[in-house]
């Protein structure tokens, strides 16, 4: 057992239904009690869906603890396949059918005869993956399956596409700004002249996925998700995958040299060095804004970073190589991939830290004193408690992060975004840090115009009491109400009861 | 609807069960706050946690009294031993935080691999000298609310049995607290503001501005209040001794009222909740009825609640109302709007148990009744894909339904309220009643001032095949 407050990546379950419910017409049912099904309240309030989440509960209860749960997981499968008539249904275990041990394999066997879409489990031990490393195995599985299922079929489409071309693989819903991020991808795929072959998971159709092996080359711009589907495209069919994120202006640059030279690799002819020399120098304008006066003053200041792996080691070079900036120590909850971190950071920070306590990283936080944190909602709060301003980088993320305006991470967009984020941040904290010097804004008591100032009304000590539990940015007009009631009736003391009676009459 | 005919009695109805609701564990984010010396443990997997920590929000950065007891693959398999990982984790709580009660909470996972929870608890309790209250709110037996119910059942348990002498003084020491050192007579004097009845224990959480407002709601009437469960500390859990009068404030605390009946040998005093003017008066009158006392001025006082709420009832009168069910507080809700001038076709409830909401189903029926409104149809266990499906054919005005359905209906030009603030609003009381309206209006509200624009309907049609 182990005591926890918090947690960075979450069960194994959400990352399959994350996947599943990406893909246009498909359908998760999860074997799960009641009350599990949050993920559908998530995804509708955080991305704020229009449309009902594909994700439904096959209920796990009393009865079927005593008889199993056989015949409802297959009457669930054959009665969603006839409702919604999806391509695909996955259904997913979740800790309380990983316990019970059932052969859901045998459930999805037995419901796909009277189906008509696909039904498939998703293989994915709830005890020892995370919400990230499912999701990484059901995009591979459902992948692997639409592959098969084509060439089975003899329906797998032959040779590469005419003119160069990329999937995009990663891409899914309640991903930190992966809508915004998949528009710049394939805004800069345009610009290089490579043409989007297919973008998965997200709004991708299962039927597509037998075009995957015409593209030239696969991009996998997260490191959380994809890589294991890429790695099954290249293996299957020597489709070289890149796996450089494109955030910042260096590492944008990089991945498209690579893309440069896989492209030629295979027979094209690009030269792409010009268009980035152009946009780092003329049309991004992170370049030019670290050279600026602004990011000077930022230099050697002191900053940490935490988050998942792709954000925070492309935040932490960002900050160190791009800004100048001092990066203290750089970490990541993606425990189970920490080589990969501190392979990608260890240049340019002075410790790294590898955590899924945070409890840790707030002390981290506490001891190192930063200027500036770059972390997820987490260490936003660590960093209200500490004075110390946050920009938020990485999931968990709250209804905030998932912004309605054009704001991708990745790409020359991107580097904007970025170069934005980290100086609000800073600056914000040098206001703070002046204003502290300067005896702080004119006053903070402001001279209350009420009439409460020169108050003529006794309050009782137990309305006193009840006034002070009204939420502050109300209690003056509580205040107000009550007396102006009581001078009207001409009441002399407020006890509890005026002061309902003055509520329920005024009606606030 | 086609009904010609309209049904005499209440239908009730059972669907498949498959609907959307918070898993009970969630009432430990509003009890740790009610019970401010306690600390609750949820002994639980990763699920569990990411529920919490999503459904809270905020809370979870203000250093919460909660925290999981998150359960490894050793403990699934029972390679570690339960009760020296229980006791790890209580000995850390008590050095941290120094409880004067730690509630475990009990999950599905404990549930089926068969941890005994209740067997436990009292040897570990005597062993680190903190009580241990064991409460299964698990997602196999239960919803949302109905975790409340099963920890104050827990707690029913606990109450003392009788003012002990010694204690006596130490309480009788709160009361002079509270009475801010008044003088001896003046207290006395209070005392005889009460009739003279058998002492009464009110049971349910609700926010401490609420229960001061029915505390003194009742003082009008010469009624005292003896105690509340839960109380605002666990150490200041009211006495309860045989033959006390109980009265609950919420639909869904069925367990408690039965552990109190039973157990604890307590009367319940069964009637509507204080949820609305008319459930209010109604809890009121009842609870003087028992005690033999004539109530005081409560038809003027419903009167002028229901004058003050005009402007915002005439904005839902006669406009329908349609309840997916997701927290049990549904039929008090209902029977209000009705009483409101709303129609109700659809009540769906997680869970209802006929006895204790007895006399709330009554008032329900003759509310319809009175107001000529058709009799709503009771499901028990709703299907929300079928709920769906209706909620199309019937076209109502507002839906109140949970988190997950409310943006798509909106986008389909539904109005909805989001279900879960009616458990986290004050809604009980007089005082409250506004509040209730307040939200239900708030979506027709805002859709009235967006109704010129035409962005009703914000979704592509469905190709339906």
């Amino acid at each position: 057992m182990k005591l926890a407050y918090w947690m960075y990546a979450g069960p194994a379950h959400i990352g399959t239904l994350r996947v599943a419910s990406s893909f246009k017409n498909v359908h998760a049912i999860m074997h799960a009690p009641l009350g599990d099904d949050y993920f559908n309240v998530m995804r509708s309030m955080l991305e704020r869906e229009r449309n009902y989440t594909p994700v439904t509960a096959s209920v796990v209860d009393r009865n079927v603890l005593a008889r199993g749960s056989q015949e409802k997981v297959v009457d669930n499968i054959v009665r969603k396949d006839k409702e919604e008539t999806p391509d695909l249904i996955v259904l997913t275990p979740t800790c309380t059918s990983s316990i019970l041990q059932e052969d859901l394999e045998n459930f999805v066997e037995r419901a796909q005869i009277d189906a008509k879409g696909d039904v498939m489990l998703a293989d994915v031990n709830h005890y020892r993956v995370n919400e990230l490393q499912a999701a990484d195995r059901t995009l591979e599985q459902i992948v692997k399956y639409y592959i098969e299922k084509a060439k089975k079929k003899g329906e797998l489409p032959e040779g590469k596409t005419e003119k160069p071309s990329v999937n995009i693989i990663g891409v899914s819903t309640l991903g930190f700004h992966n809508q915004h991020d998949c528009t710049e991808l394939k805004r800069l795929m345009t610009d290089l002249g490579i043409e989007v072959n297919e973008v998965i998971p997200e709004g991708a159709s299962v039927h597509n996925l037998k075009n995957l092996p015409r593209a030239w080359f696969n991009l996998t711009p997260y490191r959380e998700l994809g890589v294991m589907a890429a790695q099954y495209l290249e293996s299957e069919f020597g489709t070289p995958y890149i796996d450089i994120t494109p955030m910042g202006v260096v590492e944008t640059a990089r991945c498209i040299r690579k893309i440069q030279q896989v492209v030629n690799a295979q027979g094209a002819n690009v030269d792409y060095e010009e268009y980035i020399d152009n946009q780092t120098l003329h049309v991004s304008q992170a370049a030019w804004f670290s050279r600026s006066i602004d990011c000077q003053n930022l230099t050697g200041k002191k900053a940490v970073v935490f988050g998942d792996n792709t954000h925070a080691a492309a935040l932490t070079k960002i900050l160190a190589r791009e800004m100048g900036i001092h990066v203290v120590w750089a970490g990541t909850y993606c425990k189970y991939d920490a080589d990969w971190f501190r392979q990608e950071v260890s240049e340019y920070c002075d410790e790294v830290l590898i955590s899924e306590d945070n409890g840790e990283i707030g002390d981290a936080i506490a001891r190192v004193e930063p200027s500036a944190i770059f972390g997820t909602q987490m260490e936003r709060h660590v960093g209200k408690r500490l004075d110390i301003p946050c920009g938020v980088i990485a999931a968990p993320i709250h209804i905030q992060n998932f912004p309605i305006g054009y704001k991708p991470f990745m790409g020359y967009e991107g580097t904007n975004q970025i170069a934005d984020l980290v100086y609000n941040s800073f600056t914000l904290g040098m206001e703070d840090h002046l204003l502290e010097i300067f005896g702080g804004h004119d006053t903070k008591e402001v001279i209350t115009k009420g009439i409460s100032a020169d108050s003529d009304l006794n309050w009782t000590k137990d309305a006193k009491a009840e006034l002070n539990k009204v939420p502050g940015f109300v209690r003056g007009k509580v205040k107000r109400n009550t007396e102006k009631f009581a001078r009207e009736r001409g009441i002399g003391e407020i006890s509890l009861e005026v002061m309902y009676a003055a509520k329920e009459a005024v009606g606030a | 609807m086609t009904n010609a005919v309209q049904p005499e009695a209440l239908t009730f109805e059972c669907e498949t069960g498959n609907y959307h609701t918070f898993c009970p564990i969630s009432c430990v984010s509003w009890l740790y706050q009610k019970i401010e010396d306690s600390f609750f443990l949820v002994i639980g997997t990763k699920t569990c946690g990411y529920f919490l920590q999503n459904a809270m929000g905020v809370m979870i950065f203000a250093e919460p009294r909660y925290a999981m007891a998150e359960l490894e693959e050793g403990d699934i398999s029972a390679k570690l031993n339960d009760y020296d990982e229980l006791k790890r984790l209580c000995l850390q709580i008590k050095r941290d935080r120094n409880p004067s009660v730690i509630v475990w909470i009990g999950t599905c996972t404990t549930e089926i691999i068969k941890m005994d929870l209740e067997g436990l608890a009292p040897k570990l309790e005597s062993e680190i000298g903190i009580p241990i209250v064991v409460a299964r709110a698990n997602g196999l037996d239960y919803a949302f609310t109905q975790g409340e119910d099963t920890v104050l059942a827990a707690m029913a348990a606990r109450c003392p049995k009788q003012v002990l002498e010694a204690e006596k003084e130490e309480r009788t020491g709160i009361q002079k607290l509270l009475s801010f050192g008044r003088k001896k007579e003046e207290v006395a004097a209070e005392e005889s503001e009460y009739f003279n009845h058998p002492p009464l224990v009110l049971f349910g959480s609700l926010p401490d501005p609420v229960v001061t407002q029915l505390t003194l709601e009742l003082k009008k009437q010469g009624i005292k209040v003896s105690g509340w469960l839960p109380a605002k500390r666990y150490t200041e859990l009211p006495v309860i001794e045989e033959g006390y009068y109980v009265a609950g404030l919420n639909p869904f605390l069925s367990r408690t009222a039965t552990t109190l009946m039973r157990r604890r040998k307590c009367k319940l005093i069964g009637a509507p909740f204080p949820i609305g003017p008319d459930g209010s008066r109604a809890w009121i009158e009842k609870i003087c009825s028992v005690f033999g006392i004539e109530p005081k001025g409560l038809a003027e006082r419903e009167k002028q609640i229901w004058e003050n709420l005009e402007d915002y009832i005439q904005l839902i009168r006669g406009k329908s109302v349609f309840f997916m069910g997701d927290n049990l507080l549904e039929i008090s809700l209902a029977r209000f709007l009705i009483r409101c001038g709303m129609t109700c076709p659809e009540i769906g409830i997680p869970y209802m148990d006929k006895r204790y909401q007895k006399a709330e189903l009554e008032m329900l029926e003759k509310t319809c009744q009175e107001m000529g409104a058709p009799l709503p149809k009771i499901i028990e266990k709703p299907d929300n894909y079928n709920q769906i499906q209706r909620i199309y054919e019937l076209q109502p005005d507002l839906v109140i339904t949970g988190m997950a359905h409310a943006n798509p209906l909106e986008a389909r030009g539904i109005n909805t309220k989001w279900s879960v603030e009616f458990t986290f609003a004050q809604i009980h009381g007089f005082t409250n009643a506004r509040d209730i309206l307040e939200l239900v209006t708030r979506p027709l509200r805002r859709n009235n001032a967006l109704k010129d624009l035409g962005w009703d309907k914000l979704v592509k049609e469905e190709a339906k095949v």
